[in-house]
C-alpha cells in the first residue's frame, strides 16, 4: 500500500490528500462498475455453459448437419449469411466483420485515449467520432443479424408433422432447442445495449471535448474513464464471439 | 461554439510516436490472434481441445486489451489484482458449472 503514494515524513497515507490505489476517484469507481458489470456477463455467460452443455451436442461431420431439436446446433452452419448476398453461405464471415469493426473502434477509442493525454483537443475529436462510427456500424450489424436469425435461412427445420419451420419465434426456432434462441437474443441483447449506452456516453464525452469543456478543465481524463467502458465493451464481445460463435 | 473557447491557455504536446507504435502492435497481435482463430474455426473438428484451444486464445486477447488498451498493467499493483483475483473466481465458477451440464446431459 505505501509504494502507490509519497507523503511527507511525518505523514501517514490516513491523513488525507492521498488517493487510494493511485488514480482517481471516478477511475477507481469506473474499474469497480466494470468488475461488477464483468460478473453480470460471467453470470450469464455461466449459465450458457451450464444450458448448453446439458444438451446433446452434434457429434457428425459438417457437411452432413441439418437442424434439429435434438441437440445444440454447430455455429458455422447458424451463422452463415452476409447482408447483400442473399443465398450465399459464408461461414462466419459476417460476425468476423462484426468482430473487426469492434476491435477497431477499440484502436481509435485508445488513440483517443492518447490524445488526451497530450490536450490536444482537434485528435480527440478525430478519434472520438471514428470510436462512435464504429459503435454504431457494429450496432447495425446486430440488428442485421437478429433480423436474418428471426427470418431465418431458406431451408428451415423439418417439423415432425411434414411442415417446415422458418426462423425464431418466442417458442421455436429452426436451428436447434429453444434454449438456443434464447440464449443468443439474451446475451447479445445485452451486450448490444452495453455497445448502444456506450455510443450514447461517446458521444456525449465527443460533445463536450468540441465545446472545450476538457480543456477548461485542464485535462481530459474523461476521456480515459469513457475509454475504459468501451474497452469492456470490447472485451465482452470478445467472450461471446468465442462462446457462441466459434466453440 | 461559443464565443471565447478558443482562449483556453493549452499547450498540445506533439504525437508520442513509441507510444501509438506500441498501440498499433497491440491492434495487430488482437487481430493475428483472431485470425488464427478463424483458421483454427474451420480445420479442427468440434471437441474438447479445440474449446480449450478458444479459450485459450480469447484470454490471450483479454490480456492484451484489459493490459494495454486499459493500461491494468502499468497500474497500482493493489488495482490490477482487485480485478485479476474475483476474475479467477469466475473462471472457477465457468468450469465447475460446465462439469455440472455434462453431468446433467448424462442424466437427461
Amino acid at each position: 500500500m505505501d509504494s502507490s503514494t509519497a507523503h511527507a515524513p511525518g505523514r501517514s497515507e490516513w491523513d488525507g490528500g492521498v488517493s487510494p490505489m493511485g488514480v482517481s476517484y471516478g477511475k477507481l469507481m469506473m474499474w469497480f462498475f466494470l468488475l461488477s458489470d464483468a460478473f453480470t456477463f460471467s453470470a450469464l455467460l455461466v449459465t450458457y455453459g451450464l444450458v448448453r452443455s446439458s444438451h446433446d451436442a452434434y457429434t457428425g461431420a459438417v457437411d452432413a448437419f441439418t437442424f434439429s431439436q435434438a441437440y445444440w446446433p454447430i455455429p458455422e452452419r447458424v451463422y452463415e449469411a452476409i447482408p447483400f448476398f442473399h443465398g450465399l453461405e459464408a461461414p462466419l464471415v459476417f460476425v468476423g466483420i462484426m468482430t473487426f469493426i469492434l476491435i477497431m473502434s477499440s484502436v481509435t477509442m485508445v488513440l483517443a485515449v492518447e490524445a488526451g493525454h497530450r490536450m490536444d483537443r482537434k485528435a480527440v475529436e478525430k478519434w472520438m467520432l471514428w470510436t462512435i462510427l464504429g459503435g454504431i456500424a457494429f450496432l447495425s450489424c446486430q440488428a442485421w443479424e437478429w433480423m436474418h436469425f428471426i427470418v431465418g435461412s431458406e431451408t428451415g427445420r423439418a417439423v415432425a408433422e411434414g411442415t417446415t419451420f422458418f426462423g425464431a419465434n418466442l417458442a421455436h426456432n429452426q436451428y436447434g432447442p429453444p434454449d438456443f434462441a434464447a440464449f443468443f437474443f439474451f446475451i447479445t441483447g445485452f451486450h448490444g445495449f452495453h455497445v448502444f449506452s456506450g455510443v450514447c456516453l461517446n458521444f456525449l464525452i465527443y460533445y463536450n471535448t468540441v465545446m472545450g469543456t476538457y480543456d477548461r478543465r485542464g485535462h481530459y481524463e474523461m476521456v480515459e474513464k469513457v475509454g475504459l467502458y468501451w474497452h469492456f465493451v470490447d472485451l465482452v464481445w470478445v467472450f461471446v464471439f468465442t462462446f457462441f460463435y466459434l466453440v | 461554439m461559443a464565443h471565447g473557447e478558443e482562449h483556453a491557455q493549452v499547450t498540445v504536446l506533439p504525437p508520442n510516436k513509441e507510444k501509438i507504435k506500441k498501440l498499433w502492435t497491440v491492434a495487430a497481435i488482437l487481430g493475428a490472434v483472431t485470425a488464427l482463430e478463424f483458421l483454427i474455426a474451420f480445420t479442427m473438428s468440434h471437441g474438447p481441445l479445440k474449446t480449450s484451444i478458444f479459450i485459450g486464445l480469447t484470454i490471450v486477447k483479454a490480456a492484451y486489451i484489459v493490459g494495454e488498451f486499459m493500461h491494468l498493467r502499468y497500474e497500482v499493483k493493489v488495482l490490477f489484482w482487485s480485478i485479476l483475483i474475483p476474475m479467477i473466481f469466475v473462471v472457477w465458477m465457468l468450469v465447475a458449472f460446465v462439469y455440472e451440464g455434462i453431468a446433467i446431459s448424462g442424466v437427461r
